[in-house]
């Protein structure tokens, strides 16, 4: 397989915790602007696989590429953050002391080192593209609030608005409706079908419902190492995934 | 509420969002103009300000610098360092040893070149390390290179390796007491445990003149000043909210692209230079320094200071730092023995009841910087 530009590349990755393989030879490809779920029982690798690709974890073997030229393997967080993934975590992890306009004001693309931070100012085209996260994550009416007083769904918007306003090339997401209400994860799907196409998504997600809502490709994970890909109904009819997971 | 506003649209921009901060510039001011007139009255009058007392005022303004210091890291970054005494010390040193160049022949020994302890060891030569330090500007250098160079040093090697939280703060503790340690040697060239005293002139003026007692007193709430504005300017820009972002999220932070290191490393850097510039402004005022200045429960005392006033606000710090070491010198004075279970008492009491020290007392619509700033309760 030839090496396209921003398509994520992951080859037999293998991690171990102490002689458990948390990730077990994972082989996995996203393409560009495509909307993947992955799914698995509790174990399977699932949030082990985005600490590597985010640099948090390092495998034991395999490797983990970003496109043409990039290792990630050898790159730190921030690095790998400024090389275009990022990141929505389980627990929505907001800056709860800081209002919500702030906060997207430091996810926004741009300079990231101390000296020049300290000098930044919001530029118009900053302003005018946080006004418009702020209206696709309709939040334009909350945006002087603290994000701590802010709800469950309304803090999980919030870290989407912040990973569009670093406007990566591939988004993690871990779990995104866990917790939501029928309405709040009814848009969630919207919004993250919308991001799709201009970004590559990689969706986490235990809740059957969402993933079917949303998901063109489906890859199935457990032990540690892909046990189907394909459409939801392929994967549903797999009967490795039956006797694994959703016939038990 | 309208009165309030249009008074507030006057204000520089700085001072715009900040009650706190405003207050604190007025009583800076109100004292540096008070103080003077106040000493200025014959000894007689009930209102005469005595040196001593222009002593201890200069003495407790360098402490609420120090305070300061910590607060820009502990309130903002979640840093807790527990060994900032050694900055605020190492800046004192570097004054102190500007200031024993200048006793000159004036020593018990007459020793024109060699301060009067290095006679005493019968060393014939200044070390090289006291070169240059006849020099006011470069001792001033030196109170800013010797704490900012340790900072970064330290900051460089504890930050990158990822020591964080209660590990932290015991390395800065370990620091502060291994300096305390070296210091207390006689062969490290620095006084032993007599440290640097008997100093007799600053720039050619003598120390104990009351011009030169008041000029000490009016640079020191000129620092203060002029460190609040610095540290509150910082912690307002983008970088101040990345800071607080580091407190609140380190590894979100992280995840956004922000090399989280280098954030923590130069606050922890201008830390340490406010701190030392502190204690180069405390020792000519006190007259003495010596390694017990690197104790570690000098450090601690420091985090009680802002503990009390509230941290995560600087004011507070500034505050905190002012009541706790008058009610220090209150109760040594009257009830010597049970001042250390008062601080102790203070600290538990604060802790459990005003989680925001002293600060938070006041009505939140008071000061709507609090707000803006994102300050978290302790």
């Amino acid at each position: 397989m030839t090496l396209a530009p921003d398509v994520l590349y992951l080859e037999k990755l293998t991690v171990s915790f102490d002689g458990f393989k948390a990730l077990n030879a994972l082989t996995l490809y996203v393409e560009p602007g495509e909307l993947r779920c992955i799914i698995g029982p509790n174990g399977a690798g699932k949030t082990t696989m985005m600490d590597v690709i985010t640099g948090k974890t390092r495998p034991d073997e395999g490797r983990a590429r970003f496109g043409h030229q990039l290792d990630l393997l050898t790159m730190s967080e921030p690095e790998i953050a400024r090389a275009g993934i990022g990141r929505k975590f389980q627990k929505p992890t907001v800056f709860e002391y800081l209002t919500v306009a702030e906060n997207l004001e430091l996810a926004l693309a741009g300079p990231r080192g101390f000296w020049r931070v300290l000098r930044a100012r919001l530029t118009p085209a900053g302003r005018d593209r946080m006004d418009s996260v702020l209206a696709t994550t309709g939040l334009a009416d909350r945006r002087d609030e603290i994000a701590g007083a802010l709800g469950h769904g309304h803090k999980q918007w919030l870290e989407i608005g912040m990973l569009l306003m670093q406007d990566p090339k591939l988004l993690l997401v871990d779990e995104p409706v866990a917790g939501m209400t029928p309405q709040e994860t009814e848009r969630t799907a919207e919004l993250l079908v919308s991001l799709a196409g201009a970004h590559s998504v990689v969706v986490v997600e235990h809740d059957m419902e969402f993933v079917r809502s949303i998901a063109r490709n489906v890859t199935v994970l457990h032990e540690g190492s892909v046990l189907a890909e394909g459409t939801m109904d392929q994967v549903q009819n797999d009967q490795n995934v039956i006797d694994v997971y959703l016939g038990a | 509420m309208s009165t309030r506003t249009s008074i507030a649209h006057r204000l520089p921009a700085a001072l715009r969002d900040d009650t706190g901060g405003t207050v604190l510039y007025g009583l800076l001011a109100a004292t540096a103009i008070a103080v003077p007139l106040l000493t200025a009255l014959p000894s007689s009058s009930p209102f005469n300000l005595s040196p001593y007392v222009l002593t201890l005022l200069g003495k407790y303004l360098c402490y609420a610098m120090l305070a300061l210091a910590v607060d820009a890291i502990w309130g903002y970054c979640g840093i807790l360092s527990l060994g900032h005494a050694a900055f605020f010390s190492l800046g004192g040193y570097a004054m102190g040893m500007y200031l024993m160049r200048q006793i000159g022949t004036r020593g018990v020994y007459g020793d024109p070149i060699l301060p009067d302890f290095m006679v005493f060891l019968n060393w014939k030569a200044l070390p090289w390390f006291w070169y240059g330090f006849d020099h006011f500007w470069f001792a001033m250098v030196m109170v800013v290179l010797a704490p900012g160079l340790l900072a970064l040093a330290f900051g460089w090697l504890a930050f990158r390796s990822r020591v964080t939280g209660v590990y932290l703060s015991i390395i800065t503790q370990a620091l502060s007491y291994a300096l305390m340690l070296a210091f207390f040697r006689n062969d490290m060239g620095f006084g032993g445990n007599n440290g640097f005293t008997d100093f007799k002139d600053i720039l050619g003026v003598p120390l104990s003149a009351p011009g030169t007692r008041m000029a000490l007193f009016v640079a020191t709430v000129v620092a203060l000043a002029a460190s609040y504005a610095l540290t509150r300017a910082l912690l307002r820009s983008r970088a101040g909210r990345v800071i607080r972002a580091i407190r609140d999220g380190e590894s979100r932070t992280r995840f956004l692209g922000y090399p989280v290191e280098s954030y923590k490393l130069w606050l922890f850097v201008v830390s340490a230079v406010i701190a030392g510039v502190a204690g180069a402004l405390y020792v000519p005022q006190v007259g003495i320094i010596n390694p017990g200045e690197f104790a570690p429960i000098n450090s601690i005392e420091v985090v009680i200071w802002v503990a009390v006033g509230g941290r995560g606000t600087l004011y507070g710090a500034v505050a905190g730092a002012l009541l706790v070491n008058y009610a220090k010198t209150y109760f040594t004075g009257a009830l010597p023995e049970v001042w250390l279970y008062a601080l102790g008492a203070l600290f538990i009491l604060v802790t459990l009841l005003l989680p925001r020290g002293l600060v938070g007392l006041r009505p939140a619509t008071w000061f709507p910087s609090r707000r803006r700033l994102g300050v978290r309760p302790a």
